[in-house]
């Protein structure tokens, strides 16, 4: 009973003391022989496995590779799909995907002392490098979020060419925003806002399910939208499989120009042939080229400074100066600790000076690294307006190799592929 | 003529995938050389924290992956415990309305006299940090918050780090995953993770 009251009555004690993590109360001398339990430290995944993901995901773009040119299979190019959007997506729950690495990539190579994981670089350069050699067969059957919109995909409609075009543009921009929220230290915004990650973990933020359930509902009519219209990778993607050194062809031989294969692609990435147009004057031609490069620095400031400004405008939400601006509201209105963070500010003890200076070099890194991002966005903004600027003949009906996704959707509308299985199956 | 501007523009794309291919490894490189390259996991600094009530609401998993933790070694093994106990309970006792716990994850257990053993059912416990904070007013804080790793799915970014106000979240080396309080902090190397001050 005496020792109870001590006990309550250190407690009163202490009470009054403020600060955490004092020993108010000694350590109790047992004398039952009771043991304490330590605590348990249940380990991460083990490294091993990360490993294996990156085994995976090699592997995985290598027989989507081969299946999609070698192969020239649609079934198959499904089930590696499907055995991707269960590995990738269900069970490693979408993370860490290639399409959000850029943004530790671009972290990385930014800020020095940010420590990046193998296996990161891995998966933000291995479907890249594919691209580079033989067009996106990464999108084709490996990228959990292009599998999950492509087998909702019942009744594709076309998207007209002009807004298809216009919406295309939407990734170069969202690409430019993440990586200036990614270098500056803010956020990762594509997987904040990554709509289909909530399936795979089976759960989300309700407005994470509700714009995934939305893309999901559109994907039954337009064919992968956040592939064509939002993912920032595919930029990427676009333009190294643009290059690329191989890609798919959509018939195995030569084109016969029969128009069958006209309307099977349902992301619109089949080119139609271009005729000549009539010999237009050089003259004309080339004043239209000195145009579009004397534009070239006009767009390229404009852009810049339109990214500047807007970026300017963006740094408050980057937490160091929302705190700060708070606090300056506060202190003007004589409040204190209104909200949480500018509560624990005024806890930290950092002077006032010591905070707005932080937040000062927060929004510098902001102007420059949006002014970038803006000549980027303009530049591609720019290399499209050249690109229809000097259209070339094209006989042939061919894949768009920036825009294709390597489906293999589009082969068995060729006679000449029917030609070559029946060929095939006759011959054996 | 046809054939000619093919082939310029087949030897302009390779000469271009090339390039492309040369600077894509270097920066690929460049960002493998300047990390160091293991695997780093979530955590949360317990000495940062202040117990905002944001690990239990804004993880993505629910419950959270963040739980409380307990270092018996810190631990009074009081009777009247700031963590377990409504702030002026009468009666010391496990009576619900005497918890502090909203979720009565904390189990009291009675030593030897006057001692009592607080431990967590992590099942329970959804990390919202009230006991910890009554623990560390009025106790020795040895109850404090952690990511617990057999739940966290390691998230690229992880939301909590984004909306904790302390900025109590950093990366940790995935060898060293826990940032622990008592003898066991101190025998377990602490190094930093993922960003470095
Ligand atoms: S476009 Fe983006 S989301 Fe779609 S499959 Fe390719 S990488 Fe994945
Ligand atoms: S969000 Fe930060 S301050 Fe709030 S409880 Fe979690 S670690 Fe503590
Ligand atoms: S009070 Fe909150 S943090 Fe503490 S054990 Fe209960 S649920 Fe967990
Ligand atoms: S990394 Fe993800 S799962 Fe782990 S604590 Fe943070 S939000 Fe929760």
């Amino acid at each position: 009973m005496i020792r109870r009251a001590a006990a309550i009555l250190a407690f009163l004690v202490a009470t009054a003391i403020p600060s955490a993590a004092v020993e108010r109360f000694p350590k109790p001398e047992f004398e039952t022989g009771y043991t304490m339990p330590g605590t348990l430290t249940p380990p991460p995944r083990a490294d091993i496995l990360e490993n294996l993901d990156v085994a995976v995901l090699a592997g995985a773009i290598a027989l989507a590779s081969w299946i999609v040119l070698k192969r020239r299979s649609r079934r198959e190019t499904f089930w590696l799909m499907l055995f991707c959007l269960l590995y990738f997506g269900f069970w490693r729950k979408g993370c860490v995907c290639p399409v959000g690495s850029v943004q530790n990539v671009s972290l990385a190579l930014a800020d020095r002392s940010y420590v990046i994981p193998y296996a990161v670089v891995a998966s933000f350069f291995l479907p890249l490098l594919a691209a580079l050699f033989f067009g996106r067969t990464f999108c084709a059957a490996v990228c959990p979020l292009g599998a999950i919109q492509d087998i909702v995909l019942l009744r594709p409609l076309k998207v007209p060419s002009g807004i298809a075009c216009i919406l295309g543009m939407i990734p170069v921009v969202y690409l430019a925003a993440s990586v200036v929220m990614a270098v500056t230290g803010s956020r990762f915004i594509i997987c904040r806002y990554d709509p289909f990650v909530g399936f795979f973990r089976l759960g989300g933020p309700a407005y994470m399910m509700a714009a995934g359930a939305l893309l999901l509902l559109l994907g039954t009519v337009i064919g992968r939208p956040y592939c064509r219209f939002i993912c920032p990778y595919s930029v990427l993607l676009g333009w190294a499989s643009k290059i690329a050194r191989r890609h798919v062809t959509i018939t195995p031989d030569e084109c016969v120009q029969c128009r069958l294969c006209e309307e099977s692609c349902p992301f619109g990435a089949i080119l139609m042939p271009l005729p000549k147009k009539a010999p237009e004057p050089r003259v004309s031609g080339r004043r239209r080229l000195v145009l579009l490069f004397a534009l070239l620095p006009v767009v390229a400031a404009a852009s810049g400074w339109i990214g500047a400004r807007v970026s300017a405008a963006w740094s408050r939400s980057h937490a160091t100066v929302a705190t700060a601006e708070a606090v300056l509201l506060e202190d003007r209105a004589g409040l204190e600790g209104v909200t949480i963070e500018t509560e624990t500010y005024r806890k930290s003890g950092l002077t006032r000076a010591a905070l707005m200076q932080a937040a000062d070099l927060v929004r510098d890194r902001y102007v420059v690294w949006g002014a970038l991002a803006g000549v980027f966005v303009g530049l591609a903004f720019w290399a499209r307006l050249y690109e229809f600027s000097v259209r070339r003949r094209r006989d042939d009906y061919v894949p768009d190799r920036e825009t294709c996704v390597s489906c293999a959707r589009c082969f068995e509308y060729c006679p000449k592929e029917r030609q070559k299985d029946t060929g095939a199956e006759a011959g054996s | 003529m046809m054939s000619r501007e093919v082939d310029r523009r087949q030897f302009l794309r390779t000469g271009l995938n090339s390039a492309a291919a040369i600077a894509l490894g270097g920066a690929a490189g460049a960002a493998a050389v300047r990390g160091s390259g293991g695997d780093t996991v979530w955590q949360l600094d317990p000495e940062k924290c202040v117990q905002c009530g944001r690990c239990a609401t804004e993880c993505v998993l629910k419950p959270s992956a963040v739980k409380c933790v307990h270092a018996h070694d810190v631990c009074g093994y009081c009777e009247l415990c700031g963590g377990y106990h409504q702030p002026y309970v009468k009666e010391l006792n496990t009576a619900a309305e005497n918890q502090l716990c909203p979720v009565a994850a904390i189990k009291r257990t009675w030593v030897e006299d006057p001692y009592y053993e607080y431990t967590i059912d992590e099942d329970l416990c959804i990390g919202c940090g009230v006991c910890v904070k009554g623990c560390g007013s009025f106790g020795n804080g040895s109850l404090y918050l952690q990511v617990r790793h057999d739940r966290c799915v390691n998230c690229n970014e992880c939301a909590i780090a984004k909306a904790c106000p302390a900025d109590a979240f950093k990366r940790v080396p995935a060898k060293h995953p826990y940032i622990l309080k008592g003898e066991q902090g101190r025998t377990q190397p602490i190094e930093e993770g993922g960003e470095k001050a």
